[in-house]
């Protein structure tokens, strides 16, 4: 089974009397364990594509199956419960919580959206957080660690909950090259290990080049499609 | 629940300068709620106390009639000895009733020989009298209290006559049928006046007003009560009202009136109006409370769009979205309540050892006490921190309705 299926998918945003269509009937397939990049100029619909991915938003027509399920038949909170049982995020800006220590940020998920024992709890964070090599960081705020520390802090939330699928926005794009390079080694091999299917958005040339397939979108329609054996 | 609470509290630490400014506001609206309701029920319950105490009494009954026509004391709307005697039986039955006493109410005319002047007297039962308004004697400005043939002047009289104690004068009034009697009487004390109905009388002992009102039988004007319970007024008031209303007069209506202290003293206007400023402090301790507790999380909600949508992306529900903003505004409300009430006490120790006193009518040395109850400190509490609740729920319910794409794309 596929992990997503979509089928003629077009998504139309509306600004006043004008209609931008952000993508075009655009039809993918993704199985499990594949990392997958979508790469475009800006404008050409690949965060809109993320976003319906991650059950953000909801395509004006055509059939998106997540995980097997209708996205356009939930509504905001169950949307809300899909996200929380079957998604993790990445993002660009990190987007993680100030007020919060590195080690709460990554169990956040564990207490806000799924409720597991506090001993459980405390192993999975503390894993994670060693997966990242963020373990000996894990009591200093956010604002006291690196780009790179806190998108390898962000990786590491983003699986705290198990998630079938990470869905990555320009994850490299606020961090030097070396950083990058080190947070992208990081998800291909946590891809690896916990079989979690990793989907980026980008325009990062070392992010295609570790990916397994590569879709090129130009004003909203898929152009390409590129497979590589990593 | 904890983990909420705690990431609520860490997102008020985390604007430290302005959640401690709006907690001092709210302390503030707290402070003057509680120090105003403390000071002015001081004043106004010292005030009720003089007006009861020392001239009043709690409550007090008439013939019908007879208080609408109190600025001519008529001596034809008296309750007689058959009437008193019914009155009786009821009032020994009540066991909220401290203790009650006659008065013959009169206008007469006093003369120091060598000139006169017109004046209101209450002809009391001292030992009686004292019961029923204990402060009455502490109205003696010099002298000592009533004994028979003796005559308690007020004391703008006194000085207008420029009497002293041991004086005699002579007091003339009418009686109810018209005949004039008088009487000489000793200058046994001088009173101080005070505000209130009778405050400017004098007083005469009860036998003395039944000789010069050539009363062959006992006859009064009013009956004073004093209640054991201040806070039973209105219990002994409904019950005196349903017991004496068996007691008619020849048109077969009710032969008495029961009037409250409320009733007959003007400062019972100014007692309500001491209690609506109270209740105007509270609508604006309210005011402050709701639009700095709104302001701030509606800047909390704009300031952290982009983090909520991230949270939201998360899957994180918005009812729990919700909970955290509610619980920030909740603190700010409990801390500000708590920040208030230690500042009030501290505020009302202050003045009470500062013996601070205010003017009132002629009343110049009235001491303020200030005392704020258990109850009205929790009330003032729950107040600020139910309309903290309010003030946050529309930035709450906006929060937790934010669309996770839009929000994430704020800059």
């Amino acid at each position: 089974m596929s992990l997503i299926s979509c089928q003629g998918i077009s998504k139309i945003y509306k600004m006043g009397e004008v209609e931008i269509k952000a993508l075009n009937n655009v039809s993918v397939e993704i199985s499990k364990s594949q990392s997958i990049s979508f790469i475009g100029p800006s404008g050409s619909g690949k965060t809109t594509m993320l976003n319906l991915f991650g059950v953000l938003d909801k395509p004006t027509s055509g059939t998106l199956k997540v995980i097997g399920t209708d996205i356009s038949k939930l509504n905001y909170v169950e949307r809300a419960k899909f996200r929380g049982e079957h998604l993790g995020f990445i993002f660009q800006n990190f987007n993680l919580i100030p007020v919060l220590t590195v080690y709460e940020n990554v169990e956040y998920p564990l207490i806000m959206v799924k409720s597991i024992p506090p001993k459980e709890r405390k192993e999975k964070v503390l894993s994670l957080l060693d997966a990242v090599g963020m373990l000996d960081q894990k009591d200093k705020l956010i604002n006291q660690i690196s780009g790179g520390q806190k998108q390898r802090v962000a990786i590491a939330r983003s699986l705290t909950t198990d998630p079938k699928i990470v869905l990555a926005d320009e994850p490299t794009a606020n961090l030097d090259h070396e950083s990058a390079y080190k947070v992208m080694s990081l998800m291909k091999r946590l891809s690896r290990e916990i079989g979690t299917t990793f989907i980026f958005s980008t325009h990062d040339p070392k992010i295609v080049k570790e990916v397994d397939i590569t879709y090129t979108i130009e004003d909203g329609v898929l152009v390409n499609r590129e497979e590589r054996n990593n | 629940m904890n983990n909420i609470i705690k990431i609520a509290f860490r997102n008020l630490y985390r604007q430290k300068r302005r959640s401690f400014l709006t907690m001092g506001i709210v302390a503030f609206g707290v402070l003057a709620v509680l120090l105003f309701s403390a000071t002015a029920g001081s004043f106004k319950n010292f005030m009720i106390s003089e007006i009861t105490d020392s001239m009043l009494g709690h409550i007090q009954i008439h013939a019908k009639g007879y208080v609408s026509s109190l600025d001519n004391l008529p001596l034809d709307k008296t309750i007689k000895a058959k009437q008193i005697k019914e009155m009786e039986k009821i009032l020994d039955e009540i066991p909220e009733i401290e203790s009650y006493t006659y008065r013959i109410l009169l206008g007469g005319m006093v003369s120091n020989y060598l000139e006169s002047t017109s004046a209101k007297f209450s002809a009391i039962i001292p030992a009686k009298e004292t019961k029923v308004a204990p402060l009455l004697e502490e109205r003696l400005l010099k002298g000592e209290f009533l004994k028979k043939g003796e005559i308690l002047l007020p004391e703008m009289i006194t000085k207008g006559f420029d009497s002293k104690i041991g004086d005699d004068i002579v007091l003339v009034a009418t009686n109810a049928d018209g005949s004039v009697n008088g009487q000489p009487l000793k200058i046994s004390g001088i009173m101080e006046s005070v505000v209130g109905p009778t405050g400017k009388y004098g007083y005469i002992h009860f036998d003395d007003a039944k000789s010069i009102l050539r009363m062959n039988e006992t006859e009064i004007s009013e009956v004073a009560i004093r209640l054991k319970n201040f806070n039973d007024l209105e219990k002994v008031n409904s019950i005196l009202n349903e017991k004496l209303a068996a007691i008619k007069n020849k048109k077969d209506q009710p032969f008495f009136e029961i009037h409250t202290w409320e009733k007959l003293s003007p400062f019972y206007n100014i007692a309500k109006m001491i209690d609506m400023m109270s209740m105007f402090i509270k609508i604006i301790l309210i005011g402050i409370v709701l639009v700095s507790i709104m302001n701030v999380m509606i800047m909390a909600v704009y300031e952290r769009t982009k983090e909520i949508g991230a949270i939201s992306a998360m899957g994180t529900l918005p009812s729990k979205i919700r909970l955290m903003f509610l619980f920030e505004g909740l603190f700010l409300g409990v801390f500000g309540s708590v920040i208030g009430v230690v500042a009030s006490l501290i505020a009302i120790f202050i003045v009470n050892i500062s013996n601070i006193t205010v003017a009132f009518g002629r009343n110049s040395n009235i001491l303020l006490q200030p005392e704020v109850s258990f109850s009205q400190i929790v009330m003032t509490a729950l107040i600020v921190i139910l309309v903290a609740i309010v003030a946050v729920l529309e930035p709450a319910f906006k929060a937790s309705k934010l669309e996770p794409i839009e929000a994430l794309r704020q800059n």
